[in-house]
């Protein structure tokens, strides 16, 4: 091979900078977000129930905020009636954080977590939102 | 198989299975489990209009303390330069008002008069035909309304209005709000902003701000209702609107009772 | 073809450099507007577009301009011009791409430039501005680059080139007519509610695109082998001399109605441009230095002996190009917002924020252009070699 040596050392150099993030971290545990469900408002529900079941949530609260943002902004429909029958209002500040009013343990452990940066909080308030107690 | 060939074949392939992933993924999008509707308490029209009685605006404080409650309800920053200003309710004179008219010996108590300007909320509006996102979009209850999620900030509804009722976020907003009103989102830099007729109030069943602010020199209601409290004053009384001859069509009429006889 | 244009004279490596360095000036100043917000600029909320868009306005023009090479070729046989058809072909990519970044450093919120695709809005101008925009920046793109990499290969071009071609013409009609469109259509905006406007706009344009694109083959004259036909030149000349005149009649027109109809609101941006309004004139003696270059222009294009004299020629189309770009890229945008909504006067300034982000954007486009230029000359070099 023409210029072999240089090449091969090349390719090694860059495998091993490839992959370093991988190497670094050979042994090591991530330790997984911790989603905070304890708040003042929750623990005084009757039933511990979200808008729907926390795996639903899980998989879909971002379509459904923006599901929720469309009907509410552009066509003035504010009322979600969820599965089990129950009256939500379709509003961040008024809605869901009146529960989760912990944004920072609960919206923000798993986003910080996965890198996931919502560009909700530059105009919505957040824990700060709507008088809520953290 | 030449090169040519199999390139050829591989970018099809890359582009059928891509095409599917993206295709099943927005088949399975908007995957809702509940019903949405709209509140009972809200107030409904098939019209919303203003009627401004400029009489009853006494003074320029009058109007102040009008547009004070308004930018603190909705969080309307107080900026400091002019250039960078953003206002939703604001007092004009009459000649600022009314460019188009023009009467040279117009009587001094219309003259200094206080008109309070907003956003005319128009019936063709042309904010709404140029905005190239629908960020901007007329409601049915005749409302101009924002969304802010979708302005992409390229300021052609303000280049648009003939009315000069809108405002741009230049800078970010937040360090320039003294209380933040926790109820309402502020907005964010790079987006157009203007007065919403309070939908998020009128879907409490409540009236506007300005309107409860201003002791009965604002009214408010369903044009198209001939029953309304502002029909029933547009019915008695002249009133005129901004630059009418534009075509825009615009909800906010004042009734200018006018002579040194009025009240 | 791109790598002739990675090696090249010493003077060429500095030319590039320095575009780079002005590059990475309007780069750093483009991140301190994208953290801090228009308000770096000099706009405000009386005059919400300021250079960006005026400068998006002008090279708009110039990318349309092509058309004026691609006419007498394509639908006239008129062969003088085909060594320079691929130059207006690739000046329009430049200048094409020169506007999209005009339109994107003007953004508010440029990360969701993707909502004007995400969500089509038909009845909005700016949204056909986009799609014609885009659909002009590829067909001179394909069209350009497949013949050159004929020319390249000693063969004619495919058919397909000359069908696009005559797609391209009625095209770059259009892209002007919509950018007009923006302005023409607004109620409230009486200096630019006229239906003269497209009209003007592609008058200005087709005497503004061809004078630099004469200027430019001059310039290759002197830095390369590419020779441009004198005879293509004075052909071209003579369609920016009447294209000018043509310019600077419409404008009249526009004068004319203000003032003969004496209406306030006709004649104010006017006044504004030409006289000042209200104690504000900062944009006067743009306006009268506009005025005289165009006259001056046209006379030294209009006289064939002065326009033969390359020397004379090459001042007369930069006192064109000038007095275009001065009526254009700063009295028509910034005089449309003058008066404002309420009749009072807002002046408007550039920063040197602003400024420098103008200037990083022009460097692209000059860049890209320099590279386009250099695949040209290089293929048209090599196949001359070749011949020998």
């Amino acid at each position: 091979m023409y210029n072999g040596k240089k090449i091969i050392l090349g390719l090694v150099i860059f495998v091993l900078l490839v992959t370093s993030p991988v190497l670094a971290n050979i042994g090591k545990q991530n330790e997984p977000p911790e989603i905070d469900l304890d708040t003042p408002a929750i623990s005084q529900l009757e039933q511990r129930q979200c808008v729907e079941s926390p795996e639903y949530m899980l998989a879909n609260h971002m379509r459904m905020l923006n599901e929720w943002r469309d009907k509410a902004l552009r066509e003035g429909k504010t009322v979600y009636i969820s599965d089990s029958g129950k009256e939500y209002e379709m509003s961040l500040e008024n809605g869901c954080l009146q529960c989760h009013s912990n944004q920072e343990q609960f919206c923000d452990s798993c986003h910080t977590y996965t890198e996931v940066e919502p560009y909700c909080w530059d105009c919505h308030n957040g824990s700060k939102g709507a008088d809520l107690e953290k | 198989m030449n090169r040519r060939d199999f390139l050829k074949v591989g970018a099809l392939t890359a582009a059928g299975i891509g095409g599917t992933i993206i295709f099943e993924g927005l088949r399975n999008s908007g995957a809702q489990a509940g019903v949405i509707k709209e509140s009972n308490q809200a107030l409904k029209a098939k019209h919303w209009g203003m009627v401004i009685d400029v009489d009853k605006l006494k003074s320029p404080e009058d109007i102040q303390r009008i547009a004070e409650a308004c930018h603190k309800y909705h969080n309307v920053p107080d900026i400091d330069d002019p250039d960078n200003e953003i206002k939703w309710i604001w007092r004009e004179d009459f000649e600022h008002t009314f460019t188009e008219l023009d009467n040279p010996y117009l009587n001094d108590k219309i003259k200094e008069a206080n008109f309070p300007v907003l956003c005319n909320h128009c019936e063709n509006p042309v904010c709404v035909r140029v905005c190239p996102t629908q960020a901007t979009f007329k409601r049915d209850d005749g409302i101009v309304a924002m969304d802010y999620h979708r302005c992409i900030g390229c300021r052609f509804c303000m280049t648009a209005c003939p009315f000069g009722a809108r405002s741009f976020n230049f800078v970010d907003p937040r360090s320039h709000i003294k209380n933040v009103n926790t109820e309402i989102p502020t907005r964010t830099q790079g987006v157009v902003e203007k007065c919403t007729f309070c939908v998020e109030r009128l879907e409490k069943g409540l009236p506007p701000v300005c309107v409860e602010a201003s002791n009965g020199g604002i009214l408010f209601g369903d044009l198209n209702d001939p029953e309304s409290d502002v029909r029933k004053i547009l019915t008695g009384n002249f009133a005129i609107r901004r630059k009418e001859e534009l075509g825009t069509g615009p909800s906010i009429y004042y009734v200018i009772r006018g002579g040194k006889d009025s009240a | 073809m791109l790598e002739k244009a990675l090696t090249g004279s010493k003077r060429y490596y500095a030319w590039i450099s320095l575009l780079l360095v002005l590059i990475i000036a309007g780069l750093s100043a483009y991140m301190r507007q994208f953290n801090y917000g228009l308000g770096i600029t000099g706009m405000s909320r009386d005059v919400t577009w300021g250079l960006y868009i005026s400068q998006f306005t002008f090279m708009v023009g110039v990318a349309a301009s092509a058309v004026m090479v691609a006419i007498p070729y394509y639908l006239h046989d008129y062969k003088i011009f085909g060594q320079i058809v691929i130059l207006g072909e690739f000046l329009a990519v430049a200048a094409v791409i020169v506007c999209m970044l005009f339109i994107f450093v003007d953004m508010g919120q440029p990360a969701r430039f993707l909502n004007i695709v995400l969500h089509p809005t038909p009845h909005s101008v700016m949204f056909w501005d986009m799609c014609v925009l885009l659909g002009y920046l590829l067909l001179n793109l394909f069209i350009g680059w497949t013949v050159m990499g004929a020319e390249k290969k000693r063969v004619p071009p495919p058919r397909w080139t000359k069908v696009l071609a005559y797609v391209a013409i009625p095209w770059a009609i259009s892209i002007h007519t919509v950018t007009a469109f923006l302005y023409a259509g607004l109620p409230g905006r009486y200096y630019w509610l006229s239906a003269i406007m497209a009209a003007r706009f592609l008058a200005s344009a087709f005497a503004a695109g061809p004078a630099l694109l004469i200027l430019l083959c001059l310039l290759l004259r002197k830095l390369t082998a590419f020779k441009a036909p004198a005879e293509a030149i004075q052909a071209l000349a003579k369609i920016v001399t009447y294209a000018m005149i043509a310019n600077v009649f419409f404008f009249m027109l526009e004068v004319f109605t203000a003032f003969y109809s004496n209406i306030p609101g006709h004649k104010a941006a006017l006044q504004y441009l030409f006289a000042g309004l209200d104690g504000f004139n900062n944009l006067v003696p743009f306006m009268w230095t506009a005025a005289v270059l165009a006259f001056l222009g046209i006379i030294m294009l209009l006289i064939p002996k002065l326009r033969r004299n390359e020397k004379v020629l090459t001042v007369a189309l930069i006192a064109v190009f000038v007095a275009a770009w001065l009526d254009k890229g700063l009295g028509l945008v910034l005089g449309g917002f003058v008066p404002n909504a309420f009749d009072r006067v807002k002046e408007y300034i550039p920063t040197s924020t602003e400024l420098t982000i103008i200037l990083g954007v022009y460097a692209i486009g000059i860049l890209l252009l320099t590279i386009l230029y250099k695949v040209v000359i290089g293929v048209r070099e090599q196949s001359m070699d070749c011949e020998h």
